[in-house]
């Protein structure tokens, strides 16, 4: 159902990751390429380590802002709980690209529930092409855990049709001079993972 | 030159276009951006962010009478707050343009309710323009400058969650200024709705509504979009946008100025169609009226009232008009994930308000809360939050719980902003009506959960400057408090006997929590810290704190490193010190 000529992208994970940063460089990424770009993001509440979702969308001619299930071509979760309770939103041959960070919500602490232990088997059986990749420690490596956004952007582009150049760009252009280059480095990284 | 834009932002471009010269507001979500970015043209506009929404639009009337041009923000709950300077304004109308940006929520993503704004619209009689894009954000601030000048009218514009924080281009232009020069003139008989003058006023609302009306017939802000005439769709907002992904084929009429209804352009599009469908979010609004006017549409009887519209909600109001099988989007069978974890959002680790609520669990209390980041003291562990209102009514509702004979001592809480939003009233009901409540107001020295925006008792204003820092502590003693205590809130021990000793008397106590916002300050409060497991005796002692950097994954919890912030609210409440300092080297840099 979904309009061929229109790619959608979901990024999620958890309240505080930078998942706004990460949509806001796609985002300008896509425009920079010169396609008609719609994005997503919730602020206030739901930012507080709360469970979040960004959407963007782009194409020639893009009306809502909003991704609907069984249609992003691609899915990138910075956090492995999140990245299966958003599994929907994949379309049928869609690529995922998912973080080993797992981030245990108090509700787990508090005993209401519990964390999955079997997370990996299930993000593979959901997402036939899956990239689980160890973001935290590629981040880690660069010497700045907050980049951990840039390395599942970097993953993700592996499969969008966007020249590099742009996403390069795009990046000086979001994030703020003194962490440019960690950032660069970290996109770089994250598409070297995949 | 073509840039993406939030709908916030892209209305703060509108207003310096327009030639705004002052804008007002209060914090809320989905709104607060729209100031935000408009203090990026201070130069040209000076904005504020006034103690609330009735102070912030009664500054930007004053600032519209001498011949301003005008902009008030808000969320759609501020609107009930500045609903009485509304009603008048409609009355006494503008001389420069005035314009109420209200931003609703439907679906609730950070509101305590889902009301929709343009009854009040219709309530006051005023235009509403709702913008379905960013460039139309932009668009419709010039063009509700011109109608509410043209007609000396207040005017809304209303955006809602999904128009206020999408991005998409914008075309940007250059800033046109007012040809009028800023002086108020002496008009009583406009100024003053005393009723000799006022119920002439009230005449001349009504005829101006008419002319509104006819206007809006002719606005570029509504458009008839001709395609396949077996079905046509009236849609306002974002709400065009999914009608124009789940319905491509359909003829639509697109209303960005919906309000004071266009009659002969509806009954245009009705005529030039052979059934008609009313796609709007949240009130049958639209629907009401049409269906007055004696047109058959099919309107909420398959459009859902509740929540937000999408496009897959519209691929479903299409099968169920066609009386087909609904059928999903999404990868038949997936894989069961009703054992994931829920995710609400939390108190942040190292948040000041957590030593006050783990406080609170020592006693049996009842506890009224308020609007703000602490309203998440209501989740367990902590569990310490029994009812929301709305802005100021965590004090005044203590005060009532307690009138009534409610057996329990009654504990209120408020943030800072809050207080100074609506609390100072409450508080004064209390002395005045002697109550015995105790209030505590958590003061992290922020508006936190929209932001951080400043607010009288921050220091600085909206536009940069330094400005006095008004206390609490002297407004509690203005008040007649004569219990006013500063708790330090990361001093376990210090904050439950502060809690006890007014819990304890038979009058009203003022307590205020002080610690900065965390996510304001990001600087470290003390050393990491992590569980020697040797020390650890699995008590679970420290996880009743419901702090998210504590993983009570395992017998022995885990402190996620990055996450702390050092505040040693754990280690105070660990029985055998088993928090200790953690070791840096592990972790990078």
């Amino acid at each position: 159902m979904e309009n061929d000529e229109i790619t959608s992208v979901v990024l999620v994970g958890v309240g505080g990751q930078g998942i706004l940063l990460a949509s806001e460089v796609m985002a300008t990424a896509a425009a920079l390429a010169g396609f008609e770009v719609k994005t997503n993001e919730v602020h206030g509440m739901a930012q507080r380590g709360g469970s979040v979702i960004a959407q963007i969308r782009y194409g020639q001619q893009v009306f809502s802002p909003l991704v609907a299930e069984g249609t992003a071509r691609v899915i990138g979760a910075l956090e492995q709980v999140e990245g299966l309770r958003y599994h929907p939103y994949l379309a049928e041959g869609g690529f995922a690209v998912v973080s080993q960070q797992a981030i245990v919500p108090v509700s787990v602490s508090a005993g209401q529930s519990k964390y999955p232990q079997d997370l990996q088997p299930r993000l593979g059986e959901v997402y036939p092409r899956l990239a689980w990749v160890d973001v935290q420690q590629a981040a880690e490596d660069i010497g700045n855990p907050k980049v951990a956004n840039m390395v599942v952007l970097g993953a993700m582009s592996t499969e969008l049709d966007l020249p590099s150049a742009v996403w390069e760009q795009a990046i000086s252009q979001c994030v703020k001079p003194e962490f440019l280059d960690s950032n660069l480095m970290a996109f770089v990284i994250g598409r070297s993972l995949v | 030159m073509k840039k993406l834009l939030s709908g916030n932002e892209a209305i703060a471009r509108g207003a310096y276009e327009a030639g705004v010269v002052v804008a007002t507001g209060y914090p809320g979500t989905p709104s607060t951006e729209i100031l935000e970015n408009i203090s990026h043209y201070k130069d040209q506009i000076y904005c504020e962010w006034s103690p609330n929404e009735k102070v912030a639009f009664e500054v930007a009337v004053g600032a519209c009478l001498t011949g301003a041009r005008c902009v008030v923000t808000m969320k759609h709950v501020g609107l009930n707050v500045a609903a009485d300077p509304l009603m008048t304004l409609s009355y006494i109308g503008v001389e420069g343009g005035f314009i109420a940006c209200v931003a609703d929520d439907p679906g609730m993503h950070s509101s305590q309710n889902e009301q929709d704004t343009r009854h009040f619209a219709r309530f006051a009689k005023i235009p509403v323009f709702e913008p379905a894009d960013s460039q139309e954000a932009k668009d419709f601030i010039q063009l509700a400058i011109d109608i509410s000048e043209k007609y000396r009218t207040p005017v809304i514009l209303r955006t809602t969650t999904r128009v206020s924080h999408s991005r998409s281009s914008v075309v940007e232009g250059e800033r046109q200024e007012s040809p009028r020069a800023i002086g108020f003139e002496k008009n009583p008989s406009r100024h003053v709705p005393i009723p000799v003058w006022g119920r002439k006023m009230r005449v001349e609302v009504e005829e101006r509504l008419a002319l509104l009306a006819q206007e809006a017939c002719q606005s570029s802000a509504n458009r008839i979009e001709w395609k396949d005439r077996s079905l046509g769709i009236i849609a306002a907002g974002v709400a065009y946008q999914y009608v124009r992904e789940a319905f491509p084929d359909a003829s639509v009429l697109k209303l960005g100025w919906a309000y004071p209804f266009p009659d002969q352009l509806l009954q245009e599009f009705a005529d030039g169609v052979d059934s008609l469908l009313v796609v709007e979010e949240l009130e049958n609004f639209l629907e009401e009226h049409i269906k007055a006017m004696g047109i058959a549409c099919d309107g909420k009887n398959v459009v859902p009232t509740i929540g937000e519209l999408s496009t897959e909600r519209l691929l479903e109001v299409k099968a169920r008009l066609n009386g087909e099988q609904i059928t999903s989007l999404a990868a038949e069978a997936q894989v069961d994930i009703s054992d994931l974890p829920m995710r609400p959002p939390v108190l942040c680790s190292g948040c000041p308000h957590r030593g006050v609520f783990y406080g609170l669990t020592k006693f049996d209390v009842v506890v009224t809360g308020d609007i703000g980041c602490y309203s998440l003291g209501v989740f367990p562990p902590l569990n310490r939050t029994d009812v929301i209102l709305c802005m100021g009514g965590g004090i005044s509702m203590a005060h009532g719980i307690e009138r009534a004979g409610e057996p329990r001592k009654v504990v209120g809480i408020v943030g800072d902003s809050t207080f100074f939003h609506s609390g100072v009233t409450g508080l004064l009901d209390i002395v005045y009506n002697r109550g015995a409540s105790t209030i505590i107001v958590v003061d992290n020295r922020t508006t936190a959960m929209t932001g951080h925006q400043d607010h009288p008792g921050t220091g600085r204003t909206l536009m940069g400057e330094a400005t006095k820092k008004v206390s609490i502590e002297a407004i509690g003693r203005a008040c007649g408090m004569e219990h006013v205590v500063r708790i330090d809130p990361y001093d376990v021990k210090n904050t439950q006997a502060v809690f006890k000793q007014a819990l304890e008397s038979d009058e009203p106590w003022l307590i205020i929590s002080e610690g900065p916002c965390v996510l304001k300050e990001r600087a470290l409060q003390g050393p990491r810290l992590q569980v020697d497991a040797e020390k650890c005796i699995q008590c679970g002692k420290c996880l009743k704190l419901g702090c998210p950097a504590i993983e009570g994954l395992e017998a022995t919890p885990h402190v996620d490193f990055y996450q702390c912030t050092g505040c040693r609210l754990c280690a105070q409440v660990c029985p055998v010190d088993a928090f200790v300092a953690a070791e840096e080297s592990d972790h990078g840099k």
